[in-house]
């Protein structure tokens, strides 16, 4: 169970509590600027200010096999091939596990680049090799900063797919996505807007209603998602 | 790599004791005496600092590739080499041409400008800042070597110190070496220790952070390391660029270039190139008389070049 107490981030993030839990794929919507990476960092542990998080009842402290956190950022400095790359996961100092290492990448149908410098690849094959990097040490909490925003169709519903499976195993997971589709398959949606989780609950309920058209400015008609104005409703 | 590098090493520093304008066998036959002393003396200081001082600046240039995530990071940019110039030029005037003097005021020299990159960058200060604060104080220093310099008091006095700051290891003495020596070992262990941490690096300070890196205390460690490193070699060589620059590019490759698994053979590597450096230089005609730390830029500008190069 993972415990946010009145965890705040002024000016980007207002008083919040939540309780996450294990098991559960929990997504978090919102505009751009809304707050999602703030509340997702400050979730982590890796940034300071008021509030507290509590993981089973204890203050965090991070760990490879507690939680991995997953930044929005696709970045790669040095040319690192992605199997030595993903073995990072594991924590400094750990031993190298290949088999761990390969589970991983081919979990994100990384295995074919498993020896290819990371500073190469594309951004969407980077992308896959990072989450292979977040999952690979079966940490109890995943909580990815938009996971699936640089894939194409295939790999999204792949990632969707992966992640409910990291779900079943009993991890929990937390992810920022903009896909409204996909976030249909998560079993709860916090939708943020201006720093403030405005709606918590399963998904037909932050979804189907007309708050969406007044937060995003988007309805969805016969052909799909349309543009309307925030102040239609 | 790391056996056949330190095989290197051996043949290397065999090859300096052997090397100079005296032929030590020929002596020993003459004045046994005389030619212990020599390699005492004189072959083995110059061949320990050579190794000493080029596995410190390999070790500190990978450190701070790694530490920074910018390959074109040198341990000169965090101002501790810029520090133990200063503080060897200004023990230079006030306490003699000393050599020992001279060592002592460059580790103060290093000391105080590490506290004062410490002061500039703040706790917890990010790889941007420290970078940028370091960037300021080694300018602050380079400027304040050349008011040294232009307030020589005499212009022997003025000869000396420049031809110092070029770097050399000409008729190094063994206490010398023996000031330097720990302190660019600690240097070393410590970045040593840190490598995995470097390693895990690689991936963003954020992620670094979320697997248990401990972000400040690795970064106070391996700037304390780094000045111990550099700091101590500038103090008895004088200024020798661009061995922590480019040793690292040289040997990364081969570890799957993990910043942190580099720091290891980078310091091999080092020792390797300046006990090179160092044997080219006696090579050299004595007319030309080449400092050491002019032709590790010789070499070493050339391949800087490249590197700008080859990543526009």
């Amino acid at each position: 169970m993972l415990e946010a107490i009145d965890l705040a981030r002024p000016p980007m993030l207002a008083p919040t509590s939540l309780t996450l839990h294990p098991g559960q794929l929990t997504g978090v919507i919102g505009p751009n600027g809304a707050g999602k990476t703030t509340l997702l960092k400050a979730l982590a542990g890796l940034s300071r200010g008021p509030g507290t998080v509590r993981l089973d009842g204890h203050p965090f402290l991070p760990h490879p096999q507690r939680l991995a956190w997953l930044p929005a950022s696709r970045d790669a400095v040095w040319p690192i091939p992605a199997a030595a790359l993903v073995q990072l996961g594991l924590g400094p100092a750990a031993a190298p596990d290949p088999a761990a290492v390969s589970a991983a990448l081919s979990a994100c149908d990384a295995m074919a680049l498993a020896h290819r410098p990371v500073a190469q690849l594309s951004t969407g094959e980077r992308a896959r090799v990072l989450l292979a990097r977040a999952i690979v040490g079966r940490p109890a909490w995943l909580l990815l900063d938009e996971p699936i925003a640089n894939l194409d169709p295939g790999h999204r519903l792949d990632v969707m797919a992966l992640l409910a499976s990291e779900t079943a195993r009993g991890a929990g997971v937390v992810l920022a996505l903009h896909d409204l589709d996909l976030a249909r398959r998560c079993d709860r949606l916090l939708l943020i807007v201006s720093g403030a989780v405005i709606a918590d609950g399963p998904p037909h309920m932050v979804l189907d209603t007309d708050q969406l058209g007044r937060v995003f400015g988007v309805q969805h008609g016969p052909d799909g998602w349309v543009r309307c104005s925030r102040f239609d409703h | 790599m790391r056996t056949g590098l330190a095989l290197l090493c051996a043949v290397l520093a065999l090859a300096s004791l052997a090397l100079g304008p005296v032929d030590l066998a020929a002596l020993w036959a003459r004045d046994p005496e005389l030619a212990r002393n020599l390699f005492i003396e004189l072959r083995l200081p110059r061949t320990g600092l050579a190794l000493l001082i080029g596995a410190g600046l390999g070790a500190s240039g990978a450190a701070a590739q790694a530490l920074f995530r910018n390959p074109l990071a040198s341990p000169d940019v965090l101002g501790p080499s810029s520090g133990a110039a200063l503080g060897a030029v200004l023990a230079g005037y006030f306490l003699g041409a000393g050599v020992i003097g001279m060592a002592i005021g460059g580790l103060a020299g290093a000391g105080l400008s590490l506290l004062l990159l410490l002061a500039l960058a703040g706790r917890g200060a990010g790889a941007t800042r420290l970078v940028l604060a370091g960037v300021a104080v080694s300018m602050l220093l380079g400027v304040a070597i050349n008011l040294a310099l232009s307030l020589a008091p005499s212009p022997f006095a003025l000869y000396d110190l420049m031809f110092w700051l070029m770097g050399s290891l000409n008729d190094r003495s063994l206490p010398q070496l023996a000031l330097a020596a720990p302190l660019i070992l600690i240097g070393i262990v410590l970045l040593l220790r840190a490598a995995p941490a470097l390693d895990t690096l690689a991936l963003g300070e954020e992620v670094a952070q979320s697997l248990g890196v401990g972000l400040s205390a690795v970064q106070a460690r391996v700037v304390l390391a780094i000045a111990l490193a550099t700091g101590a070699g500038v103090a008895v060589a004088g200024s020798i660029g661009f061995i922590g620059l480019i040793v690292p590019h040289l040997v990364r490759p081969f570890v799957r270039h993990r910043p942190g698994a580099a720091i290891a053979p980078s310091a091999l590597a080092g020792a390797a190139l300046l006990s090179a450096a160092d044997i080219a230089v006696r090579l050299l005609p004595a007319a030309l008389d080449l400092r050491l730390g002019v032709l590790t830029a010789l070499i070493g500008a050339p391949f800087f070049l490249c590197l700008i190069m080859g990543r526009r």
